[in-house]
C-alpha cells in the first residue's frame, strides 16, 4: 500500500469511527433537541445543521422600480459589478438582478430581485456530473469550484437563470468569496456572513435604506421574523408548478 | 613521513585537476533555492512546524477547503486567506506584492519545483482584512488538527507494529 493511500484510509477509519461515535451520543437522548437562536452565532467549527433552512422573503409591494440596491450590495459584497470588461451583458456575471414583470393584459408592472431561489430539490444539483453542484445541510445552494469543471448543465437547467459562468481571467476577488474563469457562480446567500450570525448583504443594504422589502432567517424556526412573516400573509414560490420548496419567497406579485 | 607524503599525493592530484576547470559540474549544479521576499519573523510562527508545513501544507489546505465550502466550517487557522494573510510582501511603496507573483511566497518554491497550482486563479492574493490568527476563534481546535493527530498516532502505532 502506498503511503498516500495509506493516509487517506487512515483518515476515512478515523472519520468513520467519529461519525459512529456521534451517531451514538445521538440515539443516547432522544427527544432532546439542542437549537441555538438566529441571533448566537454557530461556533466556527461547527457544521451547518439541517436544523435550519435559511430562506429569503421579498415583499415586491415595497420594491421600488428604479431601485437597484440590493443588486449593488451584492456587487460591492461579492466582487463581480465591473470584474468583466471583455463579456458582453449576457455573458456577465449576474448573482442578483433586478428583473421587471408585466401583465401584458391589464400593463401593471413589477420590479423585483431575482437570484438563486435556494430550492430544496435544485434541478442544478440533479444534473451536475461532478457533484460540484450542493445543497448545503441548511438549505444554501452552492457550487463547489474546486470541483466545477465549466460544463454549464446547471445553467441550462435552472428555471429562474440564476447562475452564470466565469468567461474570464478575474484579478482582486474577495477573499471570502473566491471566483474565476471557467466556473459557474451564483447567489450564495452570502455564507460567509450568514456562518458568522450577520445577514445577507442584500438583505442589509434593503433594511439600511428603511426599504425593509427583503426578510432573511431560519424557515424551519416558528418564531423567526421571516416564519411569522410567510404565516401572517400569503406569499408564493416562483415556478410553483415545479414542485422545487425553493427558500427564496415572493409577495405581491 | 613518506607513507604521509605517499597519502596527501592524490588529494594534491587532485586539487590540481580542479584548478584546471577539468573536473565538470554537476548538472544544474548552478540551480540555487529561491529565497522567497517574507516578512513574517521567529515571534510570528507558521500554523504547524516549519518542515510539517513544507511537506504538508497542501493536505491541511485541502481538508480545510473542504470543511469551510461543505459544511461551512470557518475555522482560521488553515485558511488559504491566513496563509496570504501572513507570507505576502509589501514593495517599497508599501503596497502589497500578489503572493503569486514569480519572487514571492507560493510562486518562487512552486517554480522550483515544477509544480502548477491554480489556487490564485479564483483566490484572493492581496491582504484584505485583517488575520484573525491568534485569537480564541483560530485557537480553537479544529477538526483538521484533531484529523492530522489522528492520522499521525496511527502511522505511528501502524510502524510499532511492523
Amino acid at each position: 500500500m502506498s503511503e498516500s493511500s495509506k493516509l487517506a484510509d487512515a483518515a476515512r477509519r478515523n472519520f468513520l469511527a467519529r461519525a459512529g461515535v456521534a451517531a451514538g451520543a445521538a440515539a443516547v437522548a432522544p427527544g432532546v433537541f439542542l437549537s441555538t437562536s438566529t441571533a448566537h452565532a454557530r461556533p466556527a467549527d461547527e457544521p451547518v445543521s439541517s436544523e435550519k433552512r435559511w430562506g429569503i422573503l421579498v415583499d415586491t409591494t415595497k420594491c421600488a422600480s428604479d431601485c437597484n440596491d440590493c443588486v449593488t450590495a451584492c456587487e460591492n459584497e461579492n466582487g463581480w459589478g465591473s470584474s468583466e470588461p471583455n463579456s458582453d451583458a449576457a455573458q456577465k456575471a449576474h448573482w442578483i438582478r433586478s428583473v421587471t414583470i408585466k401583465n401584458k393584459a391589464t400593463g401593471f408592472a413589477k420590479t423585483l430581485p431575482m437570484m438563486c431561489q435556494h430550492c430544496e430539490t435544485p434541478p442544478c444539483v440533479d444534473v451536475c456530473p461532478t457533484g460540484a453542484s450542493f445543497r448545503r445541510a441548511d438549505g444554501i445552494v452552492l457550487v463547489d469550484k474546486h470541483i466545477c469543471i465549466g460544463c454549464r448543465y446547471c445553467m441550462m437547467a435552472c428555471p429562474y437563470k440564476a447562475r452564470s459562468f466565469v468567461h474570464e481571467d478575474l484579478h482582486d476577488q474577495k477573499p471570502w468569496a473566491p471566483r474565476g474563469k471557467g466556473t459557474v457562480e451564483s447567489c450564495t446567500m452570502c455564507d460567509h456572513r450568514v456562518d458568522k450570525g450577520q445577514i445577507p448583504a442584500c438583505v442589509e443594504a434593503c433594511s439600511a435604506d428603511n426599504h425593509n422589502a427583503l426578510i432573511f432567517g431560519d424557515l424551519y424556526d416558528e418564531n423567526s421574523e421571516i416564519s411569522q412573516a410567510l404565516k401572517a400573509k400569503d406569499s408564493v414560490e416562483l415556478r410553483a408548478d415545479l414542485g422545487l420548496n425553493t427558500g427564496v419567497r415572493y409577495r405581491g406579485i | 613521513m613518506l607513507a604521509l607524503l605517499l597519502l596527501l599525493l592524490p588529494l594534491a592530484a587532485t586539487a590540481d585537476s580542479d584548478k584546471d576547470g577539468e573536473k565538470e559540474a554537476l548538472p544544474f549544479s548552478d540551480l540555487t533555492f529561491p529565497e522567497p521576499a517574507r516578512h513574517y519573523s521567529a515571534e510570528q510562527k507558521c500554523v504547524q512546524p516549519v518542515e510539517e508545513m513544507r511537506k504538508n501544507h497542501m493536505n491541511y489546505i485541502l481538508h480545510q477547503r473542504d470543511e469551510t465550502v461543505h459544511r461551512g466550517i470557518r475555522t482560521r487557522r488553515y485558511a488559504l486567506e491566513e496563509c496570504v494573510n501572513c507570507h505576502t510582501a509589501q514593495d517599497d511603496k508599501g503596497e502589497y506584492v500578489p503572493i503569486n507573483a514569480p519572487d514571492q511566497f507560493c510562486y518562487s518554491c512552486h517554480s522550483y519545483a515544477s509544480v502548477k497550482i491554480d489556487c490564485f486563479q479564483c483566490h484572493a492574493t492581496k491582504p484584505v482584512r485583517p488575520s484573525t490568527l491568534n485569537t480564541p476563534e483560530a485557537d480553537a481546535t479544529d477538526s483538521t488538527e484533531k484529523l492530522s493527530n489522528d492520522i499521525r498516532q496511527l502511522l505511528a502505532s501502524e510502524g510499532q507494529a511492523q
